[in-house]
């Protein structure tokens, strides 16, 4: 006796949420090869192959205990999961492009199920997108998905989804005006976290921002977030709201991309550390400020210089497309790494960079205050976050 | 030029690409409606193209505004060469023919391709005016209104029950060999849909002339089916019960939700109906059969049962003064009629005086081409002929009418089996006819009828019965005989006592057959099924003993037919009548007593069953009253009463010596093992495994035993094919695989449907095809309802103090079963306790408690939801309106099945579209709910070896519009809602 179809249609969708996460983690629902272990006694015969088999899928949940629970046997469970695989299979199509989910007729889903239909499709794992972030979300970069799932313990199948996520995100709000976490929110009707996460994503994919790097490693995808979220408020042309008004069509994506004009204009930043008087003058300003209340005042007063170059370096470099990708790089090499060695405190840190942000304002000689700001006031909050082990 | 439909082609959306380089579609769309086109605009370069056309109008008579459907394609433009079509929309515009269903067809449509499936949809609104002709020789019968429900619709009032209508049309099927030939994509599918779209329009346009001839203005209980008879053509036919309906002027009283909805049928209230003087009795089929015809064709009748309680009929005479007036005077309301049948399965409170029993008839027949599709007579005359046999069947049991009515066909190769199956029974004939008849026997009649067991009450003659069965005084009214057991294929009547819950019952049975050819084949097929019959009987009367049960409700019997196999299916819903007596048990006879482990083996055997039985008896909540003599008081024979009480103690005991004796050969039911086979039967008995706790299932609309429902519900469709291995083809296997089948489906939807617990399967409708050589395919479509477990204390009115015996019980032995279980051999109850059974018990009132449930979390949803119900109500709901009909078919075929995911992902597709095209014409029409839904055929055929499968499906139900009791419920409150609610009297306090 072998079963040649087998197949259960509601008139209200069945989602189980352990089996969408199983799809969705990429288990097969097919016959295959069980991952891990075998599972005491519980297997389908299959007819037609005479052999015992069991899915991923279905040994995973057996081995969640469903069968004890519900007194269900192997053979319910796989037809259960196939029911299940076959309905998300059918529901792809949709998700890539959620609002026809919402407006689609086949599926009958309460409202409350498709938004978690969507926000788990989209959702990602830490461990994948730290792999990926800032790279290009290109052919390239998918054929490495391999090695990425070989590393990550996450299936090659998942791996392809979340990837597919990115770029199709990417795809979508490339070429759109306005905010990015709003067009995303809008076109993928995330949850505001989500599409938050998913505007870092996207910002970083555009600026190719390097990640990778072993110094890097320490940071997780949240501190990366954290630094897009202020770029893309502080740093890119729509943050400074003109673009509105610009009738250029060839002008810029207002979020997706760094303002040009701001960067080019970062260079005059560089008298800070070329000119010695004013270079001497707000070592002196922050010295005086900050004498007996920090805890390494003398390792900051001994690296102050140092560090001032390598922050206003940074700053004038930004013009060249290569300088931008290793941005973090170089903030962690010239600001995170000194301040590690020689043990600051993270209050220490704050206080440092509160006060010698601060201090230019009082530097007479120095007329690129606003721009300061708007440079120190990101890269501030950007260095508190990327100060940790 | 008695109408006008107009048309307007607003926009679409999510249309496929059909343009390669662009990524886009020039879609435009062709109105047909008769011979009539009109085209919209190309709308260049949009997968959602705004036509906003001007509105379409068609003259059109009434007659070709029934038959025609409205006929929508959708097209993509291409300059260079041909246009390709995108898909098509078919709209039945019936229900606008009717003033007080629908006024308007508005809304997003799917598009529908035989190849591709849903492509997009379109809006289109669609409207009539009629133009009132009062030609008397008109063909058309606009205005009667067509119901699926088998029962009178919720808003209306029967005036009078006219009858039973049927029609059948027949055409040369466009296509039947569809794997074999060579042909142009979906043209030959869609002459197909098109054609059965028009055939049905006119089978019901015919039958609604025949109602108008009744002076009729409704069929309820309408089913109409089709005939893929192959080579010999295509045959639609319809069955109905004519009725004039009156409309509730003023909507009916609110229902608090713990009541079952069908109560609201009493709040109609019984008017005499208007005397019509001389009406027309003609309402015959129009063709008769001609001799000649009838010669050409083999036909065998098969000799068939009459299931009451046991035993086959015979003749019945006439007997007892007041039966005989009683009958004297339905026969005078019914022998106008050539066919007394009734299609309902619930009727007006007083409309059933009697039941005598399930009757049925089949007959093998030989296909053959249809000559002239305008002269179908060979099938009439085949219907006719089945439908006298089950009218003498009838009056053989003392009864004049058949209600619970249906008709069906199995059909392989040339051979088709032809069965009609309905139960006998006496009806009160004022609802039959005008008040002619009425007179002062009328009062005795209603005298005579106590309340919850007059119609298990006998109908013939006791002395003279027409098989032999065992008789008793009612145990409930004490005055009138009653049988021991009773198969119906009606729903409980809602006044029915009932004592605990009521369960699902089938019988299952396979057997094979030599292949052959005409009439080899048809002679061997009618050899069986007596045979056939007779096992289903007997099992499914073994398992209702199992069950500690002594009636069957909603009994249908399927017997499918292959190439070289028979497949008989008998669903049932066991209850536990008050009125008949206890069952006996079940007593195990083996054939060579002297053998002494022999003997142990069967005493084993016999314990187990007892232990079942017992078993069963609490899980279903089966505690009949005991009775002592005195209260009897009753001209019941001594011997039986002590045999009764005997019986009852030694079931307890596992004395077979005592069991022996005081059963007899008449009461106890003996089954004998004298070979491996019986054997093998006794064995399938126990392996039916009872539904895991919280969940109940039955195939009539509503479950004996719970009436709390909640608004929760989840209609499904589920379908299996299995191949059997053709090594191992014995009977035995063959039982056991299709027995496996079954119960491994069921298995699957407890699982499945695990998380609406406490829940009820309602309605479980399974039906059994057997496509190819070795394949088996079930199809089943069901309900499951939730309900409040603790509010299961629920009064039954008439037996007060059964309900409050049952309201102590009810809880601890809903949690103590579990527990006794699980230290038990058999398969216990598995699911984790409900999460129901947290909620305190003094939770508010059902009003309170599924508000709370139905709710969605957030309604900002752009597709309205649907409901689909195979019953004939909402639980916890009130139907507002009738909209009309829906009766679609559609056709799906691929070329490409593996790439969709092989036959499991192609059917499952298909299903979801069938459902989702439902919804949006009922979203179109206006309503929120399909009622009566039912999936009259899924034909699937498949040919892996060109990678190619199709599927047939027919479904139907009735559009309605629901409100919800919460939200009725600011109007009512004030009226008493706990005065069926005596178990939560307070609960209000706690909200």
């Amino acid at each position: 006796m072998t079963s040649e179809l087998d197949i259960f249609v509601g008139n209200t969708t069945l989602i189980d949420e352990d089996v969408y996460r199983l799809w969705l983690d990429g288990y097969s629902g097919l016959w295959g090869t069980v991952c891990g272990c075998r599972f005491g006694g519980a297997v389908v015969l299959d007819g037609r192959a005479g052999r015992a088999r069991m899915s991923d899928a279905v040994a995973l949940r057996v081995r969640s205990g469903i069968l004890e629970q519900t007194g269900a046997t192997a053979a319910v469970l796989q037809s259960d999961t196939m029911d299940h695989y076959r309905t998300f299979q059918m529901l792809e199509r949709l998700l890539h492009a959620p609002p026809k989910l919402l407006h689609q007729l086949i599926f009958q889903i309460p409202p409350s199920r498709q938004a978690l239909l969507i926000e788990r499709y989209y959702a990602f794992d830490e461990a994948f997108v730290r792999e990926v972030l800032g790279k290009k979300l290109s052919k390239g970069t998918k054929k490495d998905l391999d090695d990425i799932s070989t590393k990550t313990g996450i299936t090659l199948k998942s791996c392809r989804r979340q990837f597919d996520n990115f770029k199709r995100v990417f795809k979508v709000v490339e070429e759109m005006r306005g905010s990015l976490v709003d067009n995303i929110q809008q076109h993928f009707l995330l949850s505001d976290r989500l599409a938050r996460d998913y505007a870092a994503i996207v910002f970083f994919a555009n600026n190719r921002f390097e990640t990778g790097k072993k110094k890097l490693q320490y940071l997780s995808f949240g501190d990366f977030a954290f630094c897009a979220e202020l770029m893309i408020q502080n740093w890119t042309l729509g943050a400074v709201g003109e673009a509105p008004t610009d009738p250029d069509p060839q002008a810029d994506d207002m979020d997706m991309d760094l303002d040009k004009e701001f960067l080019q204009d970062l260079k005059e930043l560089k008298v800070l550390v070329a000119d010695k008087d004013l270079l001497d003058l707000h070592k002196s300003l922050v010295c005086t400020a900050l004498r007996g209340k920090l805890g390494v005042f003398s390792e900051m007063e001994a690296n102050f210089k140092n560090l001032s170059r390598g922050l206003v370096n940074v700053a004038a470099k930004l013009t060249h497309n290569k300088d931008v990708r290793d941005l973090f790089v170089d903030l962690v090499e010239k600001f995170v790494e000194p301040c590690r060695s020689d043990h600051w405190p993270l209050n220490d840190v704050r206080l440092f960079l509160n006060q010698y942000s601060a201090s230019v304002h009082s530097l007479d000689g120095f007329r690129h205050q606003a721009l300061w700001d708007r440079y120190m006031g990101t890269l501030r909050g950007c260095l508190l976050r990327l100060c940790h082990d | 030029m008695p109408g006008k439909l107009k048309v307007k082609i607003v926009a679409g959306r999510h249309l496929p690409v059909m343009d390669r380089a662009s990524d886009l579609t020039d879609a435009f769309v062709e109105v047909k409606f008769g011979n009539t086109t009109f085209k919209t605009d190309v709308y260049l370069k949009s997968l959602n193209p705004q036509w906003n056309s001007e509105w379409f109008k068609f003259e059109v008579d009434d007659e070709d505004l029934q038959d025609e459907p409205l006929q929508i394609t959708v097209l993509d433009h291409d300059t260079y060469s041909a246009n390709d079509a995108i898909g098509k929309v078919y709209i039945d515009i019936d229900p606008l023919l009717y003033s007080e269903a629908a006024t308007v067809i508005s809304g997003w449509f799917p598009i529908y391709d035989t190849i591709h499936g849903i492509r997009g949809e379109i809006n289109v609104v669609v409207k009539v005016d009629l133009f009132n002709d009062l030609n008397r020789f008109r063909q058309s019968s606009c205005g009667v209104k067509f119901f699926c429900t088998t029962s009178i619709p919720k808003c209306y009032r029967a005036v009078i029950i006219h009858g039973f209508v049927e029609e059948l049309v027949v055409n040369e099927d466009p296509e039947y060999q569809w794997i074999d030939r060579i042909r142009t994509p979906r043209a030959s599918n869609e002459a197909r849909q098109r054609l059965i779209s028009l055939m049905s329009g006119e089978l019901q346009r015919k039958i609604g002339l025949k109602v108008l001839e009744m002076r009729g203005n409704a069929v309820v209980g309408y089913l109409q089916c089709f005939d893929l008879e192959g080579e010999s053509g295509l045959v639609v036919r319809a069955i109905g019960t004519a009725c004039t309906l009156d409309k509730l002027s003023s909507p009916a009283a609110f229902l608090p939700a713990c009541n079952s909805p069908s109560k609201e049928m009493k709040e109609s209230p019984l008017v005499h109906p208007p005397s019509h003087g001389c009406r027309s009795t003609h309402n015959s089929p129009i063709h008769t059969a001609t001799g000649s015809r009838l010669t050409q064709n083999f036909s065998v009748s098969v000799p068939t049962l009459i299931y009451t309680g046991m035993g086959s009929g015979s003749a019945g005479k006439e007997g007892g003064p007041f039966k005989a007036l009683l009958r004297q005077q339905t026969q005078s309301a019914l022998e106008q009629r050539e066919f007394p049948f009734f299609t309902l399965t619930a009727f007006p409170p007083g409309f059933l005086v009697h039941v005598g029993g399930v009757v049925s008839a089949r007959s093998v027949k030989l296909l053959d081409r249809i000559h002239n599709p305008d002269e179908p007579e060979t099938r009439d005359a085949w219907w006719a002929e089945i439908r006298q046999e089950i009218k003498s069947h009838a009056k053989a049991l003392g009864c004049h009418a058949v209600v619970g009515y249906s008709e069906s066909t199995s059909i392989c190769e040339e051979v088709c089996i032809l069965s009609a199956s309905g139960t006998a029974a006496v009806l009160n004939p004022r609802f039959l006819q005008d008040g002619t008849v009425e007179g002062c026997l009328e009062q005795r009649l209603e005298e005579n009828l106590p309340a919850g067991c007059g119609f298990c009450h006998i109908p013939y003659d006791e002395l003279n019965m027409p098989f032999p069965a065992h008789l008793t005084y009612c145990y409930n009214c004490r005055k009138q005989k009653v049988p021991d057991v009773l198969f119906t294929t009606i729903d409980l009547p809602m006044d029915a006592a009932v004592i605990g819950k009521g369960c699902l019952i089938q019988a299952r049975l396979c057997r094979l057959k030599k292949k052959a050819q005409a009439e080899a084949n048809a002679t061997a097929i009618s050899n069986l099924l007596p045979f056939m019959e007779y096992e289903v009987h007997t099992q499914l009367m073994n398992k209702l003993k199992l069950k500690g049960m002594n009636a069957l409700f909603g009994l249908r019997i399927q017997i499918s037919v292959g190439e070289n196999m028979l497949m008989g299916l008998a669903s049932a819903t066991g209850v536990y009548l008050a009125a008949l007596p206890t069952p006996g048990g079940i007593q195990i006879a083996g054939k060579t007593p002297n053998d002494g482990s022999y003997e142990q083996h069967i005493s084993h055997m016999q314990k187990k069953i007892n232990d079942t039985i017992a078993k069963n008896k609490e899980l279903y909540e089966i505690n009949p009253p005991e009775i002592s003599e005195e209260i009897i008081g009753s001209p019941i024979p001594e011997p039986r009463q002590r045999s009764r009480l005997l019986r009852s103690q030694s079931e307890s005991s596992d004395e077979v010596t005592e069991l022996d004796l005081s059963h007899g050969k008449k009461d106890a039911f003996v089954l004998e093992i004298d070979d491996t086979d019986a054997m093998e039967d006794v064995h399938s008995l126990l392996t039916d495994v009872p539904p895991p706790s919280g969940f109940y299932s039955c195939n009539t609309e509503i479950m004996p035993g719970i009436n709390n429902w909640t608004s929760e519900i989840q209609m499904f469709t589920s379908v299996r094919v299995i191949r059997l291995s053709s090594l191992n083809l014995t009977n035995q296997a063959l039982n056991k695989n299709f027995n496996d089948l079954c119960e491994n489906l069921l298995k699957s939807l407890y699982f499945k449907l695990r998380s609406m617990i406490p829940c009820c399967l309602c309605h479980v409708n399974f039906t059994v095809s057997l496509p190819e050589d070795e394949l088996i395919q079930v199809t089943v479509t069901a309900v499951a309802i939730t309900f409040d477990k603790n509010q299961a204390l629920q009064t039954t009115k008439t037996h007060a103090e059964k309900s409050l015996q049952r309201a102590s019980t009810d809880n601890e032995e809903l949690l103590q079963f579990p527990l006794e279980l699980c230290s038990d051999a058999l398969p216990s109850h598995p699911f984790p306790p409900a999460k129901a059974v947290t909620v305190e018990k003094a939770s508010p009132v059902g009003e309170g408690n599924f508000r709370n449930r139905s709710s969605p979390p957030c309604a900002n949803s752009t597709v309205g939801v649907v409901k689909m119900t195979p019953l004939s109500f909402i639980p916890g709901a009130k139907i507002t309106k009738y909209l009309g009909i829906i009766n679609m078919f559609f056709i799906r075929e691929t070329t490409s099945l593996r790439e969709e995911g092989g036959v499991s992902g192609f059917l499952h597709a298909f299903i979801a579209e069938v459902f989702a095209m439902v919804r949006a014409h009922v979203a179109a029409l206006g309503g929120n709910a399909v009622v009566s839904y039912i999936m009259k055929q899924c034909v699937f055929m498949e040919n892996p070896n060109k990678n190619q499968a199709q599927c047939l499906i027919n479904v139907s139900g009735d559009a309605v519009v629901f409100v919800r009791e919460s939200e009725l419920e600011v109007v009512s409150t004030q009226q008493p809602a706990a005065n069926c609610q005596p178990s939560c009297t307070g609960g209000e306090v706690t909200t």
